[in-house]
């Protein structure tokens, strides 16, 4: 039936769905753009008028900008490492044969459906609360000093807190993977010789590397956003600004929508160059 | 050397015998071909003699050494899977060549080995190409080339032809009976096609449910089957299997007439029956008669002959060559 006729229908039934998701996305692009090129400051004057480039280069001149991009890659490489070893290794073990197998894969997805807001709350004040906190508990217990998380390590903190939200996804994709492994070839390579290390490097992980491609992918795109476990933990503060948070900051507690709106352009352009890089990877390896 | 024995070896699945004890001896330099329906525990034994499964209890000898607690890597056994196996990641080079490197061998002798097999197999022009850019015929002989370059004590093939088509089947089936005559190395081989077996074998071993119904070469099984189920199975297409008055005329619970050993006649004969399908093959006729008082059975002509459906044929058996079987199913 793809007829002409046809065609035509489905372009004219498929129209609401495209210019709503396009307006959507183009709406709040043009208005970024357009305040990001103007002085506008709503508590203290309002539209000042045109100011051309200048939000940009006060934006990336700020003493703030390079540590927040450092601290979004700390942020983003660490929890990436976090959940792609871990996922790993938890996927490896929730592939083997055991009793109750569905109720454990089950609780092992169940921070994936916890709010960031939620998990992050949870984690301040019942695990790393220096007075109340089991961990804190923990340290007394072997006579040791309490940590304060959230402000000696808070990136760390940060990081374990995403970290914890985002292993079960990376465990879930990865286990799909090792699921579809050819167990012929786990055994092709017992009989070649290869000990179980070897096996695992030269047969499981080539095997899972394009899973590992998307997740990675997937989740660099996601922890570029991360917001709210920031928001209700340190407030930006103790070194955990990152980049999203710096625009946050710039837009409603400094009150100038054009110097963030600027900023937020700059995080167009790097989501975009990340995305651009990882599609190229993971194009190159659907092409093997 | 390559010596296989297995001594009273059981294999358990929970709660089914999948083989009950058993006990075989396969001599240096045989080739043994294991055949049986789906299910009668050929791949699993032929699991339990590469090590992938632990036996229940029983032992297997190879070359005089208890092997049964051996890891498979050190059993010096290849094996050529039916998936064939080949590591997808990896070109037709570093495939043949991974038992080499697992077992720390120089790159220069590596490389020595890897292009030795190719030129055996004809590899050589596909040697950097990755599996997936391989036809069927070619991963089989990737598979077998990375058996070779082990210089094991024996080959084992777990049914490495059923995912070819068969015209290629055919080509692969020589090409492996002639690698057994160049190398002379003991090998293993799992098939449920009973032409595989009659063609490559020097002894068959046939299995059902896990026990052995008979061990022979491929022409001792035929000219002699021991039993209901072996008169059955080898021989193609099968023997026709006769019960009632007939039998009984014989002293025989049931007759066996191999299609091959009927007379066919459209004038007189023993038997009288009809026609339902004449298959022409060229070389031979397939005629598929219902009997007006024995029943179906299946008899081979001349592929000149013309018969159709409806006609009325004699058919009179060869007497030297009736098998006969008692209740219990076993040859008298």
């Amino acid at each position: 039936m793809a007829t002409r006729h046809s065609r035509s229908a489905a372009r004219l039934m498929m129209a609401p769905a495209v210019i709503l998701l396009l307006g959507w996305m183009l709406v709040p692009l043009t208005m970024t753009l357009f305040f990001s090129f103007k002085k506008y400051l709503p508590l203290r004057g309002g539209d000042l008028g045109w100011v051309g480039f200048d939000n940009y280069t006060r934006f990336v001149t700020s003493s703030s900008f390079w540590p927040s991009v450092l601290t979004t890659l700390i942020i983003v490489g660490g929890v990436l490492l976090i959940t792609v070893v871990l996922g790993v290794l938890l996927a490896i073990l929730l592939d083997q044969p055991m009793w109750g197998q569905g109720i454990v894969r089950i609780l092992v997805i169940a921070p994936f459906f916890v709010m960031p807001t939620v998990s992050a709350l949870v984690w301040k004040n019942m695990f790393m609360d220096p007075v109340n906190g089991l961990l804190a508990h923990l340290w007394k217990f072997f006579g040791a000093q309490p940590v304060e998380w959230l402000s000696d390590a808070s990136i760390f903190s940060i990081v374990l807190i995403v970290a914890w939200q985002w292993l079960p996804f990376a465990t879930l994709i990865l286990l799909t993977s090792i699921q579809s492994l050819d167990s012929e070839q786990l055994e092709a390579a017992e009989m070649d010789g290869a000990p179980p290390l070897a096996r695992f490097g030269f047969i499981t992980l080539p095997h899972l590397s394009r899973a590992i491609t998307i997740v990675v992918l997937i989740q660099t795109i996601f922890l570029l956003a991360i917001f709210a476990e920031i928001f209700v933990t340190t407030g930006g503060s103790f070194g955990t600004r990152t980049l999203t948070y710096l625009i946050f900051q710039r837009v409603l507690e400094s009150q100038n929508v054009g110097l963030g709106s600027a900023g937020g352009v700059y995080a167009i352009i790097l989501a975009n160059i990340v995305a651009l890089f990882l599609m190229r990877i993971v194009g190159k390896n659907l092409d093997a | 050397m390559g010596r296989i024995v297995l001594d009273k070896v059981k294999k358990i699945f929970g709660d089914i015998t999948v083989i009950p004890p058993l006990d075989l001896e396969i001599n240096d330099g045989e080739f043994v071909v294991f055949v049986g329906p789906s299910g009668c525990g050929k791949s699993t034994l032929l699991r339990l003699i590469a090590g992938l499964e632990d036996i229940t209890s029983g032992h297997v000898e190879i070359d005089g050494v208890n092997a049964t607690d051996v890891p498979p890597a050190k059993r010096r056994l290849a094996m050529v899977f039916q998936s064939y196996a080949l590591y997808p990641h990896m070109s037709v080079r570093k495939n043949i060549a991974f038992p080499l490197r697992m077992a720390g061998l120089e790159k220069a002798e590596q490389d020595r080995k890897v292009e030795a097999a190719a030129s055996v197999l004809n590899l050589t022009d596909y040697l950097d190409r990755r599996p997936g850019q391989l036809s069927g015929g070619q991963r089989q002989r990737v598979a077998i080339g990375r058996a070779i370059v082990r210089e094991p004590a024996a080959f084992l093939f777990d049914e490495p032809l059923s995912n070819l088509d068969a015209a290629l089947r055919g080509n692969m089936r020589l090409e492996i009976t002639e690698l057994h005559q160049t190398l002379k190395t003991t090998m293993v081989y799992v098939t449920h096609d009973q032409v595989e077996a009659m063609t490559m074998a020097d002894k068959i071993v046939v299995l059902n449910e896990g026990r052995i119904e008979q061990v022979g070469s491929p022409l001792d099984l035929y000219r002699h089957p021991a039993n209901l189920f072996v008169a059955g199975f080898i021989g193609s297409p099968r023997m026709n299997l006769i019960e009632g008055a007939e039998a009984t005329r014989r002293d025989a619970a049931t007759i066996g007439v191999r299609p091959e050993h009927m007379t066919l006649s459209t004038e007189a004969g023993d038997w009288t029956g009809t026609v339902g399908v004449a298959e022409h093959l060229g070389s031979d006729t397939f005629v598929h008669v219902q009997l007006d008082d024995v029943g179906p059975v299946t008899a081979r002509a001349s592929g000149e002959i013309s018969l159709g459906h409806g006609d009325r044929v004699h058919l009179t058996p060869d007497p030297a060559q009736i098998y006969r079987f008692d209740a219990a199913g076993s040859a008298l």
